[in-house]
């Protein structure tokens, strides 16, 4: 399997993955939570500080003047990676989670009235519940939430028969964090706009694991994570169409997000700078530019059947451990291996499993609504990037034996 | 101060073991050798909060000495709530109170019983000497 790509190659690119822990090497698993950062990255953060740093959009110097180009760089590298058909439509944030704060925000101030609704589904992260929670209670909408079946699949009639001219937006997870599921969001962004719905799609996990094409699956807004995709912390995206980030009022206000201020007035700052108040997180703009370079040299095709390669095996091992459930089987998945033991509880796996060089998640990984509808109380979470091995996989199910030993 | 004896006693026992594997199993037969809770005292207000397991604890006076019961769904997790049990156990409210438990550094386990494990260790220090504090007035 390892054939098809050159495994060795890509992770000489990553220096965190030659770290030992606990006196072994690291077997990294938690790249649901956030991935490693290839050299590159690394490298281009450093050359920021060290050659470029300065503020941007304001200075008449040269060396703001490189830095405002290096950001805005950016910007276009990600227009152009999600195929996006205006740079304005590309807004930086400080990730996924303020991305949709900033959409739920907009929606409270302009859109949503007392029972009006707003379609989740029972999978979704604690960025993609709360925001619209609040937005809920300061209008008066209504929270709809989508059901799933037992294998952790949405039950698109279910879909279907909560879609209402009371929709206002539905907000759903490309890929599920906790049961690794791929939603079938095109078919949903379809049936919702039948009905003229706009949709949001949280793509924190799916970003890393596939390319996204926004105007092929043509929702209005996409939102996800550097952090996640290789590149820096503090910063994110979040994609809208034109016109929709033109219809909402600015998130926050501040230098850089108006045209003039005075007293009595103050007009706002065109698109994509109306949302984006204050002096940004520069060097995570440019790092994440070069995120998306290293993304643009990988070989998508290979990639993905390296990734599915790896699910498979790791899941068709995990099965032959006695007493042991996968939570999330669902007939599209990517990255994610979650489970539990009838009698091994998820914190010590993860206890014993991080001294035997293998860091992997434990606990509700903020979804705490879908255990409730697992009935459990949280799980043990493998999630895979394209540089982890089957080799790794070996060895993560010998520690995971080790530690069932340990604890029965 | 405190209850010396135990301390040094759970001190020689965990110096027996050279590697983690071991400490590990040591306090994972002290957590299941702790009697289990009644199901009826698992209520919220006997939760310890900030753990990634579930952890409860109540505790009594008698005679001027705290006694306290524990239980947790994680096994390590009871083990080290174990810990505390004993050194805690039958002891006067203002001892418990006063006990730095500088003995957790002396085990051998004080990476693993760091406070930044999000193992409760904080939390479960913090609920035990509450409980002695509103013994000890009461
Ligand atoms: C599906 C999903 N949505 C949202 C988030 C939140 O991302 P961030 O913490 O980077 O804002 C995460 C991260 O854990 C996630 O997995």
């Amino acid at each position: 399997m390892s054939t098809i790509l050159d495994i060795e190659k890509i992770r000489s690119q990553f220096p965190t993955l030659h770290k030992t822990v606990n006196g072994k090497p690291l077997i990294y698993f938690d790249n649901g939570a956030t991935s490693q950062t290839p050299q590159c990255v690394i490298d281009r953060l450093k050359t920021y500080y060290e050659d470029e740093n300065s503020n941007i959009h304001r200075g008449v110097h040269t060396l703001s003047q490189e830095a405002t180009a290096a950001y805005e760089d950016s910007r276009r590298k990600l227009q152009e990676y999600l195929n996006a058909s205006r740079e304005e439509e590309v807004l930086f944030t400080k990730g996924t989670t303020d991305a949709i704060n900033l959409v739920a925000n907009g929606f409270s101030r302009s859109i949503l009235k007392s029972g009006d609704e707003i379609l989740i589904s029972s999978m979704e992260h604690h960025s993609n519940i709360v925001p619209w929670q609040m937005a809920c209670d300061y209008t008066g909408a209504i929270l709809r939430v989508i059901p799933i079946n037992d294998e952790g699949e949405i039950l698109f009639e279910e879909y279907q028969k909560l879609l209402s001219t009371k929709t206002k937006l539905v907000a759903i997870t490309h890929v599920s964090n906790t049961l690794g599921t791929i939603n079938p969001i095109k078919e949903m962004i379809h049936a919702a706009h039948q009905i003229n719905i706009p949709v949001l799609i949280d793509g924190a996990q799916s970003i890393p694991h596939m390319k996204v094409d926004v105007q092929e699956l043509d929702c209005e807004f996409y939102a996800f994570s550097g952090h996640k995709m290789f590149g820096p912390t503090g910063i994110g995206v979040l994609y809208g169409k034109y016109e929709w980030l033109e219809q909402l009022p600015p998130y926050q206000g501040g230098g850089d997000m108006i045209k003039n201020v005075s007293f009595e007035r103050t007009t706002y700052n065109d698109l994509p700078h109306k949302f984006e108040a204050g002096t940004p997180n520069i060097a995570g703009g440019i790092g994440l530019g070069a995120a998306v370079d290293y993304l643009n040299t990988l070989d998508w095709k290979n990639i993905q059947i390296h990734e599915n390669l790896l699910l498979d095996y790791a899941t068709e091992h995990i099965n032959n451990i006695d007493g042991i459930q996968i939570i999330g089987q669902a007939q599209r998945k990517a990255g994610v291996l979650s489970f539990v033991h009838q009698k091994a509880h998820h914190y010590d796996l993860g206890t014993l499993l991080d001294q035997l060089g293998v860091a992997v998640r434990t606990g509700h990984h903020c979804t705490e609504p879908l255990m409730h509808r697992f009935n459990v109380t949280g799980t043990t979470r493998a999630s895979f990037a394209l540089y982890n091995t089957k080799e790794e996989i070996d060895i993560f199910i010998d520690a995971l034996k080790r530690a069932l030993k340990m604890l029965l | 101060m405190g209850n010396r004896n135990v301390e040094e006693e759970l001190i020689e026992d965990f110096d027996l073991f050279d590697d983690w594997a071991d400490k590990y199993e040591y306090l994972i037969s002290l957590g299941k050798d702790l009697p289990s809770m009644n199901e009826e005292k698992k209520i919220e207000d006997n939760i310890v909060k900030g753990c990634q397991s579930q952890v409860w604890l109540t505790a009594e006076a008698k005679d001027g000495n705290v006694f306290f019961e524990a239980d947790s769904d994680a096994i390590i997790t009871k083990g080290i709530i174990a810990l505390l049990v004993k050194v805690f156990n039958g002891q006067p409210a203002g001892d418990i109170v006063n006990n730095n438990l500088s003995f957790i550094d002396q085990i051998g386990l004080k990476d693993h019983l760091s406070p930044n494990r999000s193992n409760g260790l904080v939390a479960m220090i913090k609920k035990m000497k509450a409980y002695a504090l509103v013994l000890n007035k009461a």
